[in-house]
């Protein structure tokens, strides 16, 4: 694999005073790709090992089979009219310059091979309608350009015809796999799900033993029993969270928070060591089977533990999967029919939303005045909020449209004195990628993370310059991961950024109830 | 996939230098992967080291970083028991850097 490591220098490209559509530069990120996952990585996820010899016929017999699947994927194939209304959209497009990291550009890789192949003027006259061959070029542009989106979907926020830029790189990438062409850090990490419980590959005696260490701690900081209990069956609500938060830094302040919450509002919890992860990475590479097998641990874990509410913790894209699709994949909401989904359905409490955003669960605590803060204790920090992709274009949180965004930001109102807004334009539904979501969080893409950043660093400099911005709250395992990676080399310090619950921790009263 | 060279050795790594046989580890190996991330190795980064091997014995996984925080802090003194001091440590990030000089497999997921 010598061929994929990349050799040139990291370094961050330069904060622009006033952010502008870049010059291009053809070629900039040419090449530039993630591992390639070895054979005992690929068929422990069920994928042949490596690039099977009849790639060409077998990739074009998946897109065929995608797009009768997907009619989504069909109408986007087809609906585009390059009005470039996406061009100057895409975080990796604006810090490489690179005109196929246009979100149009990139589709089209897959467009052009779409209209050759599955169009009748494409069959006809593929030179005049920009149709191409399958080639093994255009297979390693594929791998390539689409592991350098994150599927983001800001460019499907501008697009007219509302093209989800994030389902062309997904089913890419599933006909990559499909064909022994997968990334390894993706079916690395979905290998682990399916065998430890989690993408971190925790085994359950180190997940107790970790939990009652942050007991001890909180009891030495607090002098206060605060639980994280594990398997407890017949605990009101199950937390399932990603298992960076049992693991790394500032992860781990926000599960702090999350068991402060239960412990002063006085309620039952639990996590299950089978459903010790929110993350599902099968929605990163585009595959139905993965996704819903990853999803049904949930339900399982649910049931033997017989609990009444399902709370995701914070987790960008966990809490899309969980918000628009385990109703149908597991039960956990309305929608499937199955046995199983039943059985849950009339166990879990219907008078709360199934599922529930942890930030809704303590929303919704504050407002009933369960629980309270000494917001002073915050007082140090002068706070902002990153609003991470997926939970802010592919789900809601409460009852009202923009719940998901006026949540955290009432939580973190709530808990602290100071908080401002970064440049409208970057926030709400128009939020960059932190430059490390969709699959990309790996350090052989290090030098695309730090170029995707840009954008965001940009409007984190003006808020730190003009308003004295030294915290950034996110609730997304990645954004937090990806920030504590990337910061350092735009000159901020990796402790800025935090979770929403951090800030909950800091700041709630838990001695009075 | 690659290969490196201890003592005439030929031990096997995956694609990012990370030892795929545990077993192969030796001090001699310890050195040399170090060297390898231009880290040079201390006693204090030995106590790092010992305890990352220790623990992943006993629980088939790398501690977490607040776990190591606090084992550091006991052993090298509390000024020390904080992540700051393990990234002067262990510049790449105390998890993945400590764990590849360790021997141990790479910490995955958003982490």
């Amino acid at each position: 694999m010598a061929e994929t490591e990349i050799k040139a220098p990291i370094t961050a490209p330069a904060l622009r005073e006033y952010p502008c559509i870049p010059a291009l530069q053809p070629g900039a990120m040419d090449g530039v790709k993630p591992y390639v996952a070895n054979d005992k990585v690929q068929e422990e996820v069920g994928f042949p090992g490596h690039l099977v010899d009849d790639w060409q016929p077998k990739a074009l017999a998946k897109m065929g089979d995608l797009l009768g699947r997907y009619r989504s994927l069909k109408v986007f194939m087809d609906a585009c009219v390059h009005c470039g209304a996406c061009s100057d959209k895409c975080q990796y497009f604006l810090a490489s310059g690179d005109p196929k990291n246009m979100p149009v550009a990139r589709q089209d890789l897959m467009r052009s091979v779409y209209r050759r192949h599955f169009t009748l003027a494409g069959k006809l006259f593929p030179g005049l309608v920009g149709a191409r061959e399958l080639t093994k070029e255009v297979l390693d542009e594929w791998y390539s350009y689409y592991h350098q989106c994150s599927e983001c979907r800001r460019c499907s926020v501008f697009c007219p015809y509302g093209i989800d830029t994030a389902e062309v790189t997904m089913a890419a990438r599933e006909i990559l796999d499909s064909v022994g062409y997968g990334q390894k850090y993706s079916n690395e990490i979905i290998a682990k799900v399916h065998k430890i419980g989690n993408n971190l590959g925790l085994p359950g005696p180190a997940l107790a033993n970790t939990l009652e260490g942050l007991e001890e701690d909180i009891k030495e900081d607090t002098g206060i029993d605060v639980r994280y209990p594990l398997d407890v069956k017949g605990a009101e609500v199950l937390l399932v969270t990603p298992s960076a938060d049992f693991f790394a830094e500032p992860h781990i302040e926000s599960l702090i928070g999350y068991g402060k919450v239960f412990h002063a509002a006085g309620i039952s919890w639990t996590l299950a060591s089978k459903a010790s992860e929110a993350g599902n990475f099968g929605m990163f590479i585009g595959n139905y089977e993965h996704l819903r097998k990853i999803a049904l641990r949930v339900r399982e874990a649910a049931l033997e533990l017989g609990v009444k509410r399902i709370v995701v913790g914070e987790c960008g894209h966990a809490w899309r999967v969980a918000y628009q699709f385990w109703n149908t994949l597991t039960g956990i909401g309305a929608g499937a029919k199955d046995p199983f989904a039943i059985q849950l359905q009339s166990q879990l409490d219907q008078r709360y939303r199934q599922p529930m955003h942890i930030c809704e669960f303590t929303w919704d605590l504050i407002r009933q005045g369960a629980i309270s803060f000494d917001k002073a204790a915050n007082d140090h920090r002068v706070i902002t909020f990153h609003d991470s992709c997926n939970v802010a274009r592919a789900s809601r949180m409460g009852d009202s449209p923009g719940g998901q965004f006026e949540i955290p930001r009432a939580i973190i109102r709530a808990c602290a004195n100071h908080y401002v807004e970064m440049a409208p334009g970057t926030t709400h539904e128009q939020t960059f990628c932190c430059g490390g979501g969709g699959g990309l969080l790996t350090d052989d893409l290090l030098d695309l993370r730090i170029k995707g950043a840009l954008p965001r660093m940009e409007s984190l400099r003006q808020a730190a310059d003009e308003r004295g911005v030294n915290f950034m709250a996110t609730i997304c395992a990645i954004c937090k991961a990806q920030f504590t990676k990337v910061l350092p080399y735009y000159g901020f310090k990796m402790s800025m950024v935090g979770g929403v619950h951090q800030l909950v921790s800091t700041a709630i009263k838990l001695g009075d109830k | 996939m690659g290969n490196i060279d201890i003592n005439g050795k030929s031990l096997e790594t995956d694609e990012e230098g990370y030892l795929v046989n545990l077993s192969d580890w030796t001090e001699d190996t310890a050195q040399f992967l170090a060297q390898q991330e231009n880290v040079e190795l201390s006693p204090n980064h030995w106590e790092v080291i010992n305890f990352l091997r220790e623990y992943y014995t006993e629980f088939q996984i790398a501690p977490a970083v607040r776990v190591l925080t606090k084992a550091i802090g006991k052993k090298l003194g509390p000024d020390k028991g904080n992540s700051q001091y393990l990234y002067e440590l262990f510049p790449y990030g105390p998890a993945k850097q400590a764990c590849k000089i360790a021997g141990l497999p790479k910490p995955t997921g958003c982490v």
